[in-house]
């Protein structure tokens, strides 16, 4: 059992510390603070600054604009970055997961336009897959892209989308095709967030911040050369979308600051808490749940350097980190008292608003749990309604067994 | 970064396994409490080389470390084997390091030892004590003088039998007491062999360098690993049974409220497993985690054991709660083994201790 880099890899960390040390001077800082723009702008030069050195896209092929390297390297480099201070790259879902389908599925072309400037931070994305009545069961959507002298008309929404508000192009899931099951007629499309008839609208949640958009597309115009990997074959895409974000997902929550030693800190100064005996095994239980984590994350990365790709139950990683952290910012609150909850007073006010949606957020904890009972565990799966039936006529079944 | 097992160690784990797959040990549980006897494993314990798993290779043993005594550990919660090797283990550790003069036997298991445990202070609890006979309450740890040893330690794993006990003292002594009154108790899980040990001035070998408090979080860390084992074999069992038994024309594992409590024992499993590989990377490289590390494993694992004990029984159905039924017997090995060496709340405990010492630092 080792810990610690190989050779080669501290080779690595040595040259990412160097040239972070050196440049960390010109790093935006975390968190906006003021103008939202020019903090975005900030934080996409800051991206394009990292790319060059070569710290964005490591995993990417070189041939790309990436560094050609493992997931243990993707990790240094965010460790790295975290210990410097500094913001990470600011399209994390383009880069992690966006970028890596279009080098999957993408043609040449699309390869050449696209993957540079989003790997620079020049063109930001948005993922463009969930929607109001689609989101674990997101071969339902609802979005159609209807053929049309050679290219497609797009009409529908989306929802759940972040930075779609500066976005210069979404990765979009649409219906070509209703008259067959509901996973075959799916398309992916690349959309230009600038094109006529796409409104962005933020969507505000507990916090009173909007950090999501809905985004509705009206006669929305796209070319054949806007398909990504093949009409009818948006559902093998979009799992080759998601299988990224369970890798993302997968290499680290203790970067969303979820760590037993930050929660600890936040309550240890109350004399009264820290003999609390139910106190005590509150943290003492979350804590564990945590800590696990972090060696849980070092087996997956064991797997990923023997070339295993990781399974589904990455998503048990992601029910015990909001749940920990939801335990844990209720501990505190309790500690706390009502002082917890105030933004200007408290830095767990956020979370604890921001939470109760995390739960829902890269799939449900329902839709996960099922998918790892049926894939890691081997249970059959529940019986369904709408196998081989065509999409079109899935409503009026869905009505009629309402009905009855 | 490295967290596959060696070749020596997946050798280590399949042969524990073929060693312990040749009886039917919860079959002799259930013999046992309707008044059988429970099979002698020390001589699989002995041909297997595990007495002297964790003594240096100078002192006949073979010198491995705590995390391959944990794999043997998970593979004997597996099938609920009555090896006396918790206690074994830790004794032998703490003798190893002790300068113990007839260390050799017991690398050769010739001689079984057994670890009386002491709780190192705490930040609330600031002195060494000791599992109470009778409720929540601890007791001092037994005293030292000269080398003469006085106290009483209640619930001692295989005390019962051993020839020599290796006695945690108040001050963090550790004295080595051959010959001591021990009284074998009853036992819910009849696979866990227990003992009241009382000593009144009996002499010992003051062992200098045995580190009482490491030994506390060993034994932790072991009684964590023989839990993950337990989990293992509950999951399977509930797992088998749910894609077998059907009702309303579909298989009991298709329900979501069947898959969703199963994909959490995986859940619970997959945390205390990982726990385990700190707690086994703490004791070689990370001394200063090991008592955060060692005490979180036991915290995650004594919960999820308690867990995956009642819901596969629960996957079961009333069947699962009978005496011919196997489930019950991992239920009991759960129900004891969460409240010996402290309990399982303790180590939670120690687990917000350890935070909130680095916290303040």
């Amino acid at each position: 059992m080792d810990l610690n880099d190989s050779p080669e890899q501290a080779e690595f960390r040595a040259k990412v510390r160097a040239w972070l040390e050196e440049h960390r001077s010109e790093a935006p800082p975390r968190q906006s603070t003021g103008d939202e723009s020019q903090y975005i702008d900030a934080r996409r030069a800051w991206q394009g600054k990292l790319a060059e050195a070569g710290l964005a896209g490591v995993t990417w092929p070189k041939e790309y604009g990436g560094q050609g390297r493992g997931p243990i390297e993707q990790v240094t480099v965010n460790q790295e970055i975290g210990a410097a201070g500094v913001p990470g790259i600011l399209d994390v879902i383009g880069v992690g997961m966006l970028g890596p389908t279009i080098i999957a599925h993408g043609t040449d072309d699309q390869k050449t336009r696209y993957l540079g400037p989003m790997l620079h931070g020049d063109e930001v994305w948005c993922q463009l897959f969930s929607e109001p009545a689609a989101g674990s069961d997101l071969a339902g959507i609802q979005s159609r892209a209807k053929e049309d002298n050679g290219g497609f008309v797009l009409n529908g929404q989306k929802v759940w989308t972040t930075n779609a508000q500066f976005a210069a192009y979404g990765l979009l899931l649409a219906r070509t095709d209703a008259d067959v099951p509901k996973h075959k007629g799916l398309t992916m499309f690349i959309v230009p967030m600038n094109a006529e008839g796409v409104t962005v609208r933020g969507l505000r949640q507990i916090s009173g911040e909007a950090e999501f958009n809905e985004v509705f597309f009206d006669d929305v115009k796209l070319g054949a050369d806007n398909v990504v990997g093949g009409v009818g074959n948006g559902w093998a895409t979009a799992l080759t979308t998601l299988m990224f974000e369970r890798l993302t997902i997968g290499a680290g929550s203790e970067g969303m600051g979820y760590r037993a030693d930050r929660f600890t800190a936040a309550i240890a100064a109350d004399g009264h808490a820290v003999r609390d005996p139910e106190v005590r095994q509150r943290l003492g239980e979350l804590a564990s749940e945590l800590i696990a984590l972090r060696f849980l994350g070092y087996r997956t990365l064991t797997a990923l350097q023997k070339g295993q790709i990781p399974g589904p139950e990455a998503a048990l990683a992601k029910i015990t980190t909001v749940n920990a952290a939801i335990q844990a910012t209720d501990l505190i609150a309790d500690v706390l008292g009502p002082d917890a909850l105030d933004d200007d007073r408290s830095e767990w006010a956020y979370a604890i608003s921001f939470l109760p949606g995390l739960k829902s957020a890269g799939g449900t904890e329902e839709i996960l749990r099922n998918t790892v009972g049926e894939r890691v565990l081997g249970l059959p799966p529940e019986p369904r309604l709408d196998k081989g039936i065509p999409f079109s006529e899935l409503r009026a079944k869905e009505r009629e067994v309402a009905a009855s | 970064m490295n967290l596959s097992l060696t070749d020596e160690q997946e050798l280590l784990r399949e042969a524990a396994r073929g060693a312990l797959s040749r009886a039917n040990y919860v079959e002799a549980a259930r013999e046992a409490l309707d008044g059988g006897e429970v099979p002698d494993t020390w001589p699989i314990a002995r041909e297997a080389g595990w007495p002297g798993l964790l003594i240096s290779e100078d002192h006949g043993g073979a010198g491995l470390a705590p995390f391959d005594a944990m794999l043997v550990m998970t593979e004997a919660g597996r099938v609920l084997a009555p090896l006396p090797l918790l206690g074994h283990l830790v004794g032998s550790w703490l003798l190893d390091r002790g300068g113990y003069e007839d260390i050799e036997a017991v690398a050769n298991g010739d001689r079984r030892v057994a670890y009386v445990p002491a709780r190192p202070p705490g930040d609330v609890e600031t002195a060494w004590t000791v599992d109470s006979e009778r409720g929540a309450g601890r007791a001092p740890a037994p005293t030292l003088d000269g080398d003469r040893v006085s106290g009483e330690v209640f619930w001692v794993p295989d005390a019962p039998g051993a020839d020599v006990l290796v006695v945690a003292c108040d001050g963090g002594a550790v004295v080595a007491v051959e010959g001591a009154a021990v009284e074998e108790t009853r036992r819910y899980d009849p696979t866990r062999l227990l003992g009241h040990v009382r000593l009144d001035g009996a002499s010992g070998t003051v062992l200098e360098g045995a580190d009482a408090e490491a030994a506390w979080y060993l034994a932790q860390a072991l009684i964590a690993a023989e839990s993950v084992g337990t989990v293992e074999t509950c999951l399977e069992m509930a797992v088998q049974y749910a894609k077998e038994r059907f009702t309303f024309g579909r298989a009991i594992g298709s329900y979501q409220a069947i898959k969703h409590g199963l994909t959490e024992v995986l859940r619970r499993l997959d945390n205390a497993r990982s726990l385990l590989y700190y707690a086994g990377w703490a004791a070689e490289s990370g001394a200063g985690e090991f008592p955060l590390a060692a005490s979180a494993a036991r915290s995650a694992a004594g919960r999820a054991l308690d867990y995956s004990t009642r819901e596969n029984i629960a996957v079961h159905g009333g069947i699962g709660a009978t005496w011919e039924h196997d489930a019950p017997y991992y239920f009991r090995r759960a129900q004891l083994s969460r409240r010996l060496l402290g309990g399982t709340a303790d180590a939670t405990d120690r687990v917000a201790a350890e935070l909130f010492a680095t916290a303040a630092a």
